[in-house]
């Protein structure tokens, strides 16, 4: 019979204010093989963990139950407490009494009663503990960057600085993101190409760094320590390590009305094409849809050309693999389709563009060399209207619930720069708040206002209508309880940003979590940001949730100082609650090798002891390899003669645990 | 599929293009419009008023009537689909509505919103199915440039009509293309047509009415579709200037199946 010993947390007035905590206590002590039972205010505090290590000494405590938080939270603390007192870590059990109890009840009474039960399953579970002991498993030193943005760069050279491999995969042919995109940054106004490229440049020439651009991670296999990727190198049909970048290529080829994805379509490119003078790696790249010669055979005028022989038409897509100790996911963002907002009439005039492509036309190295034209007949426009908010804070199903966060600066941005160039013009911007804190923002919101006089309009737009060549802006005036009618010559939409469209398939790939709007969930929402819930994999930049850039490159570092915190040591402690087999009552059906996530089920034959005069037979029998197993506990369930069980979570235990809330 | 249908009093009227066009098309498809064996005007307009009922009845009576024969209620006039559609959400929604208008009726099961108000795009869309709507069209209206008109009343409140979005509707685009026309998207084509402002304000309306018209023959559209008998009108008759033909969905529907000249 186990010794076990009760400890209910107050945890101020979070459980104490629904709960009552002493009334808790008293039920639990009555439950068999419970020896102690109290209550505390702060059971994680020094003075709370010192009151469990005096009772397990005192009381000679065998097993322990804390009802607290969830065990997401403390379960670890509360593991190196009972430890430190000699016990078995896994001689303790959390019952989560605030998140699934106080927290989400009203009733006093009714909540007393739930944490009562929960105490109880918890003791029920502990009574059936067994001492466990987890293996060690060695570190790969070398981390994955998933991305190669200003978030994937940043991560990787500090991980590379302090002395481990690094190797960066971006899908497209360069690295840099949407950085490269951009023109000016706020609230310094410093130009983004001139504090990113030489970044990108760093990241190049680190001798701890490969960057795989034009690649994509298509398998993930392994655990914390212990990753496998497995890496797409797309075809680019030009040799990588031949290629010098001199461009002859592109100002030949005869393919050249294609969308150049750089300018966002504003203008044309050919078909074999360098993203754009700074990019890194400077190669070349063809892109097949568009090139002659790989739709009709015939052309080849760039390899004619080519001085280095770089020129591949054959060149197929390549696998590598290669091992890793940790992942950092940093796939950022994009704007928002905006076929949902035709209101705006995005799709009806080429007046009407989002902001990044606003972006690419106030760039030096934009389509129309920094000087702003409107699209549709290269005229200087005289009246921009802006909208905030296309498909932020949006209370229905067509937008995002969120806030953005990076359109206010931006807008304020774009409209001061085109007072400060274009006096003439006018500028007004449609507003439901404006939102500024960070550093020096708000004194930049109030320049754009008070110095440049941009026309600051709070309210929305009803609908922009194309009409002869002009856009008519309907909107409202909530401070002034008008209708406004102004009649633009362009009109710029802040499109709502989201997750890249990969984010889906790489946090099923890294079984790493998303939230409903596909952002990575973080392990702890204020205590451990940049790491995802799953052993390993980090996250750095927007894939966690709107930023700006200097946010997004103050995580990207937060995020390398956890990567080198996990690569820095040599071995690690593993998860012993993994699968195991009672190979006596496994009949070799290989139902849960089937079902196994992980591949750490395969069968083997062993040789039996049975009664009768052959003494021996051969059985084909289950076996986990428990380095890879993960515990989930998929296999328990399927195993159909109950031969399958997770150490520290065993059928009988949860049996039991059931059995005590139907009590 | 059977529907009860609400024909309404203008497509016995003015409207009946509007009318006999879409039977003939869903018998055509299959689908039989089982036209109520009583009805009654649903008052055009939605009761705004929150503490009388007298204005709600014959809509109740038409939802209840459709409900007694177990079916859904089809409705084609833009008007009549809102002022029925809103009742019956009130129906759904407001105790005291349901409670006033059940004690007044006295029906033997108290009714209490249970019929689903379809619109006939609706069912296009939904029951037949737009794909195969375009299996079905025997001749295309190949190289037409269609301008959908939706109106206020078709698509607005959003969270009660709920069929599609009423700001950047799609649901007339589909349609014109599964006739094999192609659409042409016009910004005006949810903003009022004037209404009943015809009657009091004439000027008024001819402005609101202009305005879609010019931008439609500004687009390149050759004709301008809609499924209400009022904007049908103040397109046709009020705008001045560039005139473009104003016909309702169910005649081009109609052509689209080669079922037209059967009906004229």
């Amino acid at each position: 019979m186990q010794r076990i010993g009760v400890f209910v947390c107050w945890c101020g007035t979070n459980i104490a204010a629904t709960v009552d905590v002493k009334a808790v206590a008293e039920a639990a002590r009555k439950e068999p093989g419970v020896v102690f039972a109290t209550d505390y205010q702060y059971m994680c505090s020094e003075a709370g963990q010192k009151l469990i290590r005096d009772a397990i000494a005192e009381h000679k405590l065998t097993g322990v139950v804390i009802c607290s938080c969830s065990p997401r939270m403390h379960e670890a603390t509360f593991r190196k407490t009972v430890e430190a007192a000699g016990l078995n870590p896994y001689m303790l059990e959390v019952a989560n009494i605030r998140e699934q109890c106080s927290w989400i009840h009203k009733d006093r009474t009714e909540a007393t009663e739930k944490a009562v039960v929960l105490a109880r399953t918890a003791i029920a579970k502990v009574s059936l503990n067994v001492p466990l002991t987890a293996g060690e498993s060695p570190v790969t030193k070398r981390a994955l960057v998933i991305g190669g943005g200003i978030a994937g760069i940043q991560s990787a050279l500090d991980i590379a600085d302090a002395g481990y491999e690094v190797d960066i995969v971006e899908k497209q042919p360069t690295i840099g993101g949407k950085m490269t995109q951009i023109d000016k940054t706020f609230p310094t106004l410093d130009c983004a190409a001139c504090i990113l490229t030489p970044k990108m440049v760093d990241a190049a020439q680190h001798e701890k760094i490969t960057i795989y651009s034009y690649s994509e991670v298509t398998e993930v296999t392994g655990f914390v320590g212990a990753f496998k990727a497995r890496i797409k190198r797309k075809a680019r049909f030009v040799d990588e390590t031949k290629c010098t970048g001199c461009g002859e290529c592109t100002s030949k080829c005869p393919s050249k009305k294609n969308k150049n994805e750089f300018n966002l379509g504003l203008d044309n490119r050919t078909a074999i094409y360098i993203p754009f003078a700074q990019a890194v790696p400077k190669v070349a790249v063809i892109d097949a849809e568009s090139c002659i010669k790989k739709k009709t055979g015939k052309c080849g005028l760039c390899q004619k050309i080519c001085g280095a022989g770089a020129i591949d038409y054959e060149q197929k897509d390549e696998y590598i693999e290669r091992e890793y100790g940790a992942i950092v996911v940093a796939t950022g963002y994009n704007p928002i389709d905006l076929a949902k907002y035709d209101e705006y009439a995005y799709s009806q005039s080429p007046d009407v563009v989002t902001s990044l492509e606003l972006e690419r036309l106030m760039n030096a190295a934009g389509p129309t060399k920094g000087t702003l034209l409107r699209p549709s007949d290269g005229t200087h426009p005289h009246t921009i209207v802006f909208i905030q908010c296309v498909g932020s804070r949006c209370d229905d199903a067509r937008g995002k619930p969120y806030c953005s966060k990076i359109c206010c600066m931006y807008t304020a941005k774009h409209a001061m720069l085109i007072r400060e160039k274009y006096p003439d013009t006018e500028v007004h911007v449609f507003y439901i708040d404006v939102r500024t804190p960070g550093k020096n923002f708000d004194e930049f919101y109030r320049r754009a206002v008070e110095q440049y006089g941009v026309d600051y309009i709070k309210g929305m737009v009803g609908k922009v209508v194309p009409h002869d060549g002009k856009l008519l802006v309907q909107g409202s005036d909530l401070i002034a309880n008008e209708q406004v009618r102004i009649e633009a010559d362009m009109v710029v939409l802040a499109a709502a940003i989201e997750p890249d469209k990969s984010a889906r398939s790489i946090a099923t790939m890294l079984t790493a979590s998303i939230d409903t709007n596909d952002f990575f969930t973080e392990a702890h929402p204020k205590l451990r940001p940049v790491e995802s819930p799953t052993a390993g994999v980090f996250l750095s930049g927007v894939c966690q949730g709107p930023k700006d850039i200097p946010e997004t490159v103050a995580q990207a570092s937060a995020c390398a100082a956890k990567v080198i915190g996990l690569l820095a040591k040599d071995k690690l402690k593993g998860n012993p609650c993994v699968a195991h087999v009672n190979e006596e009552m496994c009949n070799g059906c290989s139902t849960c090798e089937k079902v196994c996530p992980y591949g750490a089920i395969t069968y083997q034959d062993k040789e039996f002891r049975v009664p009768g005069p052959k003494r021996t037979e051969i059985r084909r029998v289950a076996s986990v390899n428990e380095a890879v197993c993960q515990g989930c506990g998929a296999c328990t369930v399927a195993c159909m003669s109950g031969a399958m069980d997770i150490k520290g979570f065993a059928n009988k235990q949860i049996f039991a645990e059931v059995d005590a809330i139907c009590r | 599929m059977t529907f009860s249908y609400y024909p309404g009093c203008t497509l016995k009227t003015k409207a009946k293009d509007l009318d006999r066009y879409a039977r003939s098309a869903a018998a055509a498809l299959g689908v039989e419009m089982a036209e109520l064996p009583e009805w009654q005007c649903c008052g055009a307009v939605y009761p705004q008023a929150k503490d009388e009922i007298a204005t709600k009845l014959s809509a109740v009576r038409a939802l209840m009537a459709a409900r007694d024969e177990g079916r859904e209620l089809l409705t084609l006039c833009s008007a009549c689909h809102h002022v029925i559609k809103r009742v019956n959400h009130d129906m759904v929604s407001d105790e005291n509505i349901r409670t006033k208008v059940n004690n007044y009726l006295k029906p033997e099961v108290p009714y209490t919103g249970e019929t689903k108000v379809i619109h006939y795009l609706e069912m296009l869309r939904d029951t037949v199915g737009f794909d195969e709507l375009a299996k079905r069209v025997t001749r295309p209206l190949k190289g037409r440039r269609i301008a959908a008109y939706y109106g206020c009343m078709l698509l607005r409140p959003g969270n009660v009509m709920g069929f599609d979005d009423p700001e950047n509707p799609r649901i007339m685009e589909d349609f014109i293309r599964a006739i094999g026309a192609e659409p042409v998207v016009i910004a005006y084509r949810n903003e009022c047509c004037g209404g009943y402002m015809t009657l009091e304000n004439r000027a008024l309306a001819q402005k609101k009415a202009t305005t879609v018209v010019d931008a439609a023959a500004s687009a390149g559209a050759d004709t301008i579709v809609t499924a209400c008998p009022l904007c049908q009108y103040n397109l046709d008759v009020n705008a001045v200037g560039e005139r473009v033909p104003v016909l309702y969905f169910t005649e081009l529907l109609a052509e689209a199946l080669g079922v037209k000249e059967a009906e004229a």
